[in-house]
């Protein structure tokens, strides 16, 4: 590909990065910077590139460690936004009231509640 | 081992699933910045690197199997077992290391790339490095190693293995200046000599640019490492960007950039969040102790203000909330709409209970009458008591219109005028929001150092119009 289509590309895709981004809630800001952490381990394309074309021993040792850290990018990145993100999945309603409930906390004022929900669902 | 199935670098199915690749990361990215989508968004920029991955691996002549498929258990092994593994607290510090380890792929990768070409004129296939790659690699090379350094630092800092407090050197800025303008034109003179460039310059730039990375970060302190992860992982983001130009990898080209320039609005927007401007964040060098030097006089302390919808994502995805009400709420008359907040909230799963200081308003029971009033059951009015033990174990902490009552001075410091007076302990619960419409000091006359502490949010607003606000976004979610 020449020069300037890469040139194009780059600054098209720079915009798209702008704005993409708006008015982020703060509770996402970690998550979304590990989430775009991931995205970038997508240089473990260019390691596969590198090792996969090295010939002698040490160009072959960069090119791995280049996979292995690409990889560990990836992998982790994801993962460990996937964690984050965990936090934000709706909760399960009765039956997590119930359990949350049964700490010393509310055990008392538990079921005259729960049983005055269910009535205005 | 012979490849599977071999695709030409330039072929429109490349081409085309590379689109599809960066299509999904863009949609992710973009579903990333709301609550309900971030999950899925995350997921499918993972397909889409699960698409580039397996193209890249199908490319023409790619070989040493063995060794890429080592590489790719290792780096698995360690990525997966690391995020599993790590505690929810210790989050920011494992994104740093893994926007390190990128940051020095990337580096290595450039470097790999200059010796291919230096190969190339020792041939005599090329007689010089053409600039179009030799800058992106020199480039690559230079901030893929800044970011690395730079982040093994960041993480080093949260995780207590070296000190979180602002490491000052004298001649800092300085020193910095002195060895960014020296790897510059040590670029510069190897561009010029792209016929024959030396292999040693370009190693000592690579380890100029591992100093700079380190001295940048360390002055910086542990309180806003996060704005300078964020900044580090755009870094990496556009080196990655450079990676691609001179591999003529569009993939990395696009999705490079992405990270680079969202990363970038992103970072502003942490700063902006922190009261903070990023400039400030890296040459100033003081977040590290904010609270020591400012409590004493009557200077402006740095605190953390939020808007109605982040505190109801923070109230509704909570386990267990208490609300801590004062005489603000009185003053607002804002007990109906606490009630519908309440209300939105149980809905929704979240144990809702209210902690009342026996002098919270301007008199013993105020709080009691107002509350009942609103028909809020009266199991769930709490005791001071009663509900400081259950505080840690609390989620969030709303204080509405209170002050003096939650005042953690009056337990820590011997001093203060309350020193000595019971207080509700919200400032031992995961978060504290506090709905309040400015920092002045309550009936007491002095500052609350709970406005102050890392784990509270100030929300400024009139304690009715934030509970509805609140209420109304809630719903939304």
């Amino acid at each position: 590909m020449d020069l300037m289509t890469e040139i194009t590309i780059f600054v098209l895709a720079a915009f798209v990065g702008f704005e993409v981004i708006s008015k982020v809630p703060t509770t996402l800001h970690t998550p979304l910077m590990s989430q775009t952490n991931a995205i970038h381990g997508i240089v473990v394309l260019g390691g596969f590139i590198v090792l996969g074309y090295a010939d002698d021993t040490l160009e072959k040792t960069i090119g791995f460690i280049a996979v292995a850290f690409g990889t560990i990018n990836v992998v982790g990145g994801f993962m460990v936004t996937d964690r984050m993100l965990g936090m934000f999945v709706r909760k399960p309603k009765p039956a997590a009231i119930e359990e949350s409930r049964s700490e010393p906390l509310g055990d008392a004022s538990a079921s005259p509640e729960s049983s005055a929900e269910e009535g205005e669902r | 081992m012979t490849t599977f199935a071999a695709l030409a670098p330039d072929s429109d199915l490349v081409r085309g699933l590379y689109i599809v690749a960066f299509v999904l990361f863009i949609v992710g990215v973009r579903q990333g910045t709301h609550p309900t989508t971030a999950k899925r968004g995350n997921l499918l920029a993972a397909v889409g690197m699960a698409v580039a991955v397996a193209t890249t691996l199908a490319l023409d002549g790619i070989g040493n199997w063995e060794l890429i498929i080592a590489a790719i258990v290792v780096g698995t092994a360690v990525g997966a077992v690391a995020s599993i593994r790590v505690q929810m607290t210790a989050m920011p510090q494992m994104v740093a290391l893994y926007n390190g380890v990128g940051g020095g792929a990337v580096a290595l990768i450039a470097w790999s790339e200059f010796r291919e070409e230096l190969h190339l004129i020792d041939d005599g296939t090329i007689a010089e490095i053409p600039l179009e790659i030799f800058v992106p690699v020199l480039f690559a090379m230079v901030v893929g190693s800044v970011s690395f350094w730079g982040s093994l630092i960041a993480f080093g800092k949260l995780q207590d293995l070296i000190p979180t407090q602002p490491v000052k050197v004298p001649g800092q800025q300085l020193i910095n200046a002195v060895l960014l303008v020296g790897i510059v034109a040590a670029c510069i003179y190897l561009g010029i000599n792209n016929d024959d460039p030396d292999q040693g310059i370009f190693i000592a730039v690579l380890i100029a640019a591992a100093i700079l990375g380190n001295l940048v970060v360390l002055p910086i302190g542990g309180a806003d490492m996060p704005v300078v992860i964020s900044l580090l992982n755009a870094f990496t983001g556009l080196s990655a960007a450079a990676a691609g130009f001179s591999l003529d990898n569009v993939a990395l080209i696009v999705a490079g950039t992405l990270v680079g320039s969202s990363g970038t609005i992103l970072t502003m927007e942490m700063a902006t969040a922190m009261n903070r401007s990023v400039a400030n964040i890296l040459f100033a060098g003081f977040g590290g102790a904010p609270a020591g030097g400012a409590a004493a006089g009557g200077e402006e302390r740095p605190h953390r203000s939020i808007g109605a919808q982040d505190a109801a994502i923070s109230l509704a995805y909570a386990d267990s909330v208490v609300i801590v009400p004062g005489y603000g709420l009185a003053v607002a008359q804002a007990q109906h709409a606490v009630k519908e907040m309440a209300d939105e909230l149980e809905k929704r799963g979240v144990t809702v209970n209210y902690a009342i200081h026996p002098v919270a308003g301007r008199m013993p029971g105020h709080m009691n009458v107002l509350l009942a009033e609103a028909d809020v059951p009266y199991d769930k009015l709490r005791e001071m008591d009663e509900i400081n033990p259950e505080m840690p174990r609390t989620d969030v902490a709303v204080v509405i219109g209170a002050n003096d009552v939650t005042n953690p001075a009056a337990k820590n410091d011997p001093d203060s005028p309350i020193a000595g007076m019971p207080i509700i302990e919200v400032n031992e619960a995961q978060q504290v929001i506090v709905i309040k419409r400015s920092l002045s000091p309550g009936f007491a006359g002095i500052d609350n150092d709970l406005f102050y502490e890392d784990n509270t949010s100030m929300l400024f607003s009139d304690a009715k119009a934030a509970a509805q606000e609140i209420a109304g976004e809630v719903e939304d979610l």
